[in-house]
């Protein structure tokens, strides 16, 4: 099962070789990470999907918090959550096609973000799920380049992460 | 007034209470070794840099207080790696401070650069590379308190040159802040109650002790635990000092190389209590069939450790001292009955034992009951890795918090004469024997120097087999015979000895090994014990690898 970890990490250098050198020698499988500053500079927030059993995931977070430059590892798979992935896609588009392509890009409400002599370039977020099916409605077109993010997430409502409330997400109202 | 990195660093050093380095000059250490040249803080030379992490790790494992280390960038780092892992694999407090190329070359391949923060990212408990002189007196302050507290492990401090030599005006003293940092304090009440009660449930306890008991200064708690419950104790490798060896419930070490009755009890217990410990492969054996039908549960500081390889029944997280402290304020008196009866049957059924008597021929165990004879309780013995170790492990009974210092989870040959040397600077007034085998002592036999010139008088027994020979055990069980590259031609240990300026001695018959010890222990310099061993003995009882604790060879 997949797990959405958000890790809420100081922002040193070296932190990102700490936690990524943890996972590959520990055997563990990240399905992906991004990275990011969070509202305090001081602190950076990863989000990471590992694939793996709970038993696994609880080894993951335990190690994880070992890490001196971890501040907070919170595993919100069970939550409530938004989660977003953009996506940039270049597909080949002759002038007869591009109607077809414009067509699609509104339907998953992306946007053209560059016009070549026979390609487009889309721009799509979404969760991972419309992502994928974005990918595959371009793929008969001819997929010339393509880059993805790795997942970013956040509690809905009033809950959130931070690096304030001890614990895991605490529910602050 | 402005001070340079150096002399800031080495402040902050004797701040935490340092009294020695132990370490190897090179350029990029230059202005740290300026520095030392006037400080109070004792510098001991090694001759090889995995020298003196060792070294430092076998200070802070006899004296409970942290080692430091100091090298120079590119090969002096690197040569601290072994020993870095090894501190770390133990969890032992050290300081590796190491010098790095001027901040300017950092990336370009410079002279004698290497990553050593890179390198040693898995084997450290947490790392620095310094890049301005001011933040040495928070970073120095952190690296002691990450390295002491909590589960202790080593820390690395890497300082480019031009930071030790930067003249700044050093920052004002803050107080911590590390707020990825928390350390657990006792388990929660409910945890504990429920652990009591299952305590009190249980018909058939064994308590398996480690490390952790040793590392938080848990001798007493742990013997008054036990003796409250009657439970008998078995030691890991590393647990060994942590438990009187003589005490009638003590059983000695389990595991791969456990006594039988050990192994047995662990096997036929309804509830297993593990203390400071990590379910090591070697001790548990096959993993599937290691107390399959007992309730488990764990002590421990690492929450990590907690269900790592075994699943827990009751984990109680926090310092085994003040844990076990607090289970001993809850548990009422139980009574001794069919179970303790039945493990005192096993130890009279199944003793450690050897053929003492064969015609002039000298068992290596019999040299370590000698040892043990002469030295009595007053000696740390710190060992090498290999079959001596594990006789060593067997045939001496330790009574003494941590008068049993040996490289446990990561076994590094090596390890020993360094660390023995660590041991007698923390200890100046005790006996230390390194008991070593005729292929580890070649390992880091150049130490030889460090001990004669600092005047440390180790002795130094060397189990001599002709083999490396727990290899040549394995090849001889389970490679038919066919000893591939583990018999060792050797060179005249008492002549090595008597080059480098201490004492030699070669031992060949069982009449001479106690008059022998006697002479070499009043010699006030280090000795070398040349013993001349049996040499296709074999370490008994064993557990084939891959096999569960009952399946015992021997
Ligand atoms: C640095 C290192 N290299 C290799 C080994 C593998 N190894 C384990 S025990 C052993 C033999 C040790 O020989 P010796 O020191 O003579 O001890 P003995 O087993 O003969 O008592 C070897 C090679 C090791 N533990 N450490
Ligand atoms: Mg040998």
């Amino acid at each position: 099962m997949k797990h959405t970890l958000s890790v809420m990490v100081e922002n040193q250098p070296g932190v990102l070789a700490r936690v990524a050198g943890l996972f590959s020698r520990r055997g563990f499988n990240i399905d992906s990470l991004a990275v990011g500053q969070t509202e305090n500079p001081a602190v950076s927030r990863m989000t990471i999907v590992v694939e793996g059993d709970d038993r696994i995931v609880e080894q993951v977070t335990k190690q994880l918090h070992k890490l001196i430059d971890v501040i907070k590892v919170g595993d919100i798979t069970a939550e409530k959550y938004v989660d977003r992935e953009l996506v940039m896609v270049k597909v080949n588009a002759d002038a007869g096609q591009r109607g077809e392509i414009m067509l699609i890009a509104d339907i998953f409400r992306a946007r053209v973000i560059d016009f070549g002599r026979r390609t487009l370039t889309l721009e799509c977020t979404g969760d991972e799920g419309k992502i994928t099916a974005f990918e595959e409605s371009l793929r008969p077109y001819g997929i010339k380049e393509m880059v993805r993010t790795g997942k970013v997430a956040m509690l809905r409502g009033t809950r959130f992460t931070s690096v304030e409330n001890s614990g895991l997400d605490q529910d602050v109202e | 007034m402005k001070r340079t990195g150096a002399n800031i660093l080495l402040e902050s050093l004797r701040e935490e209470g340092v009294d020695t380095i132990f370490g190897y000059p090179g350029g990029s250490v230059l202005p740290i070794y300026d520095a030392i040249f006037d400080s109070d803080i004792r510098h001991i030379l090694t001759r090889h840099e995995q020298g003196a992490v060792h070294a430092a790790d076998g200070y802070a494992r006899a004296s409970g207080r942290p080692g430091v280390c100091l090298a120079t960038s590119g090969p002096g780092a690197t040569n601290l790696v072994t020993g870095i892992a090894n501190a770390y694999m133990d969890s032992v407090p050290i300081i590796a401070l190491t010098g790095q190329v001027v901040t300017s070359q950092l990336g370009k391949d410079s002279f004698q650069e290497a990553d050593i923060v890179g390198i040693t990212l898995p084997i450290t408990k947490h790392s620095y590379l310094v890049k301005n002189a001011k933040d040495l007196t928070k970073v120095v302050k952190e690296a002691f308190h990450i390295a002491t507290t909590g589960r202790p492990g080593p820390v690395l401090i890497d300082i480019p040159r031009d930071v030790s030599a930067a003249l700044v005006e050093p920052e004002e003293e803050s107080p911590l802040n590390l707020p990825g940092y928390n350390l657990p304090d006792v388990p929660s009440k409910n945890r504990l109650e429920e652990a009591v009660r299952v305590i009190m449930a249980s018909k058939r306890p064994v308590i398996y002790a480690g490390g952790g008991v040793v590392n938080s200064g848990a001798f007493m708690e742990l013997q008054q635990f036990a003796e409250k419950i009657i439970a008998p104790v078995t030691m890991t490798l590393m647990g060994l000092s942590g438990f009187p060896g003589r005490h009638p419930l003590a059983l000695g070490m389990l595991g791969m190389h456990g006594s039988k009755y050990a192994n047995y009890a662990v096997c036929s217990c309804d509830l297993l209590i593990a203390v400071g410990v990590r379910f090591d492969d070697r001790v548990t054996g096959k993993l599937e069939r290691f107390v399959p039908e007992a309730k488990v549960i764990h002590i421990d500081i690492d929450p990590a450790e907690i269900g790592k390889n075994v699943k827990v029944d009751i984990p109680l997280v926090g310092d085994v001292k003040n844990s076990l402290a607090e289970l001993i304020k809850r548990l009422k008196a139980k009574p001794s009955g069919a179970w303790q009866d039945q493990v005192q049957n096993w130890k009279k059924e199944y003793p450690l034992t050897f053929e003492e008597n064969e015609e002039g021929k000298l068992k290596p165990q019999f040299v370590i009951r000698e040892i043990y004879r002469a030295g009595q309780d007053r000696a740390r013995i710190v060992t090498d890795v290999g079959q001596h170790q594990m006789w060593s492990a067997h045939y001496y009974d330790y009574t003494r918090p941590r008068s049993f210092i040996s490289s446990g989870g990561l076994g590094t040959m090596g390890f020993g004469l360094p660390a023995a040397i660590g041991v007698q600077v923390a200890c100046p007034d005790e006996l230390v024997f390194n008991i070593a085998g005729d292929g580890s002592i070649q390992m880091n036999i150049q130490e030889l120097a460090t001990a004669v010139n600092n005047n440390l008088p180790i002795k130094i027994a060397i189990l001599n087999n002709g083999y490396l020979g727990m290899v040549r055990q394995w090849q001889e069980l389970f490679y038919n015979h066919r000893y591939s590259q583990t018999e060792l031609i050797n060179p005249d240990f008492t002549k090595i000895a008597e080059a480098y300026g201490a004492v030699g001695m070669r031992i060949e018959r069982q009449k001479d090994v106690a008059p022998a010890l006697l002479e070499a222990l009043a010699v006030k310099k280090p000795v070398v014990m040349d013993f001349l061993v049996e040499r296709e003995e074999n370490v008994m009882p064993m557990v084939p690898p891959g096999e569960p604790l009952d399946k015992m060879l021997g």
